[in-house]
């Protein structure tokens, strides 16, 4: 099935009843070259890529619920490349230029927005610090403006300008960054890798792994049978640490909740992606109307996919000190997902210990912007046995090495990235 | 998510601090690398009872060990956690 302007036209005449469906719902085959763990957005990315630029289509994506059921339909949809170390800034980069060419890549509407994300600064020292990570964006090729007071109200007149205690002093900019929809991501690349012969296997949960006598990975067990594999990779951030403990291994990672928020629709009022420096929560508005925002994770260890209240009153605090007026706009939804947290901040992209495991994991609460750079690097990884050179620092063994990515500067405190 | 705390009762839980699992303990000087870099970065990451420190920064600031199930947030048992405090409260 392919899209376009004359397929739209024609199902429009026969009232949008005739569409077909838009990717294959597989049963898993004895044997594929390469089966992917997790059908999220990474997972899907990583068979797209594995299929359209590595020539490897005998690919299975196993997903233990439906594909898109985890944190790849649970985040705020922002999209931005605005990272500051070695390693996360030519990789979010990379993801960036994905997402630009995703629609025309995938056929598929994705509706990814370039509205800008903008990072609002409230002290001479963030805007020192906000100036220098513009700066290495810049050098690196990315686009950022530093915005003073004057053009942060022309460009937003609605914000609170009289907050005496966290005073607006003005933003940074990233006017390529944004936001995309995020089931039509995943629903996208189940598109696209589908057409290419992919196997997208749903109610799959792995249960263990099928190794030889040497230890490496041959398969994988799980609820609808046995299911061999070339290369076995894992895309499951959230629980990355349950199911590498299936294969022995203990990774640096915490699992935590984050929550996330969508208020009643209201008439257009946010025209970006914006954060709140002072604290920590981040804004859109959704097409619907609704807003899109959220802050920190909870905190605590948990697998339960909900939080508790501290955290949302944090949030909403966050929200009514940027703009008092929404406090009496109500919430519709809130929700949660679990994050790999990693002991940096950073994510890992790595082969592991165990022969024939790849791990894809540790995204800590950045997941959403990554799905394509992530699909990419990780399809590189499993068809060439060699790091991608924008993945390149996003080793299992950098905690070892003391070689961090650790963009807050917070250290092995996976709760306080 | 509610704490009893064994000092101030039932307090909610935005009076309390998370530091996380109680299981790693800090390895003795002169141990190998290898045991410094589990106890740093390696965690079991439990899904289900796990054992792990809060401190009650809202109250009365003593660090407390819970035991939660990680699937459910379901608190089984609150005590003061190891330490002279603990000691002097076990009297």
């Amino acid at each position: 099935m392919k899209y376009s302007i004359f397929s739209l036209a024609r199902a429009a005449f026969s009232g949008h009843k005739n569409w077909q469906r838009t990717w294959r719902d597989a049963s898993p085959k004895n044997h594929y070259d390469v089966v992917i763990i997790g059908g999220g957005g990474h997972g899907l990315a990583t068979a797209w890529f594995l299929a359209s630029e590595y020539g490897i289509s005998n690919v299975a994506v196993l997903e233990k619920g439906w594909i898109g059921s985890g944190n790849a339909g649970r985040n705020t949809t922002i999209i931005r490349s605005n990272y500051g170390l070695p390693g996360n800034t030519g990789f979010y980069e990379l993801s960036m230029k994905l997402w630009e060419r995703m629609e025309q890549d995938l056929n598929y509407n994705t509706m990814v927005s370039q509205r800008g994300v903008i990072n609002l600064y409230h002290s001479d020292a963030q805007r020192d610090a906000y100036a220098r990570r513009g700066n290495t964006m810049r050098i690196n090729g990315i686009d950022a403006e530093l915005l003073d007071l004057a053009a942060v109200k022309k460009m937003m007149p609605f914000l609170n300008f009289d907050n005496a205690r966290f005073p607006v002093q003005g933003g940074l900019l990233q006017r390529r960054g944004g936001t995309a929809r995020h089931d039509a991501v995943v629903w996208g690349y189940a598109h696209a890798a589908s057409a290419l012969g992919v196997d997208i296997i749903q109610n799959c949960e792995v249960t263990s792994f099928v190794r030889d006598a040497n230890g490496k990975v041959t398969g994988v067990e799980t609820s609808r049978g046995t299911i061999g594999a070339g290369k076995v990779g894992m895309a499951v951030a959230g629980s990355s640490s349950r199911v590498a403990a299936m294969a022995g291994l203990r990774l640096p990672i915490e699992s935590h909740v984050l929550q996330a928020f969508v208020s009643e629709a209201i008439k257009p009022l946010i025209p970006n992606v914006m954060t709140f420096g002072a604290g920590h929560f981040y804004v859109s508005q959704s097409d619907k109307g609704g807003l899109v925002f959220g802050g920190d994770i909870d905190g605590y260890n948990s697998y339960a996919q909900r939080g508790n209240m501290p955290v949302m009153e944090d949030v909403c605090e966050g929200g009514m000190a940027l703009m008092p007026m929404i406090g009496r706009v109500r919430l519709l939804r809130q929700w949660g997902g679990i994050m790999d947290m990693s002991m940096d901040g950073s994510p890992i992209i790595d082969k592991t210990p165990v022969d024939g495991l790849y791990l894809n994991a540790g995204w800590c609460y950045g997941g959403f912007k990554a799905t394509p750079g992530s699909g990419l690097v990780f399809a590189h990884l499993l068809a060439r046995d060699e790091l991608h050179k924008e993945a390149a620092r996003f080793r299992l063994d950098r905690f070892r090495r003391g070689a961090m990515i650790d963009e807050k500067g917070v250290g092995a405190q996976p709760n306080l990235h | 998510m509610r704490i009893v705390c064994p000092f101030c009762g039932e307090r909610e839980l935005g009076e309390f601090t998370y530091l996380g699992d109680a299981k790693p303990l800090r390895p003795a000087a002169g141990t190998s690398e290898d045991d410094v870099f589990d106890y740093v970065y390696l965690r079991d990451n439990v899904a289900g009872a796990m054992s792990e420190h809060w401190y009650h920064g809202g109250g009365c600031r003593a660090w407390l060990k819970i035991t939660r199930n990680t699937l459910t947030h379901e608190i089984s048992s609150v005590e003061p956690a190891a330490g002279v405090g603990a000691r002097q409260v076990a009297k």
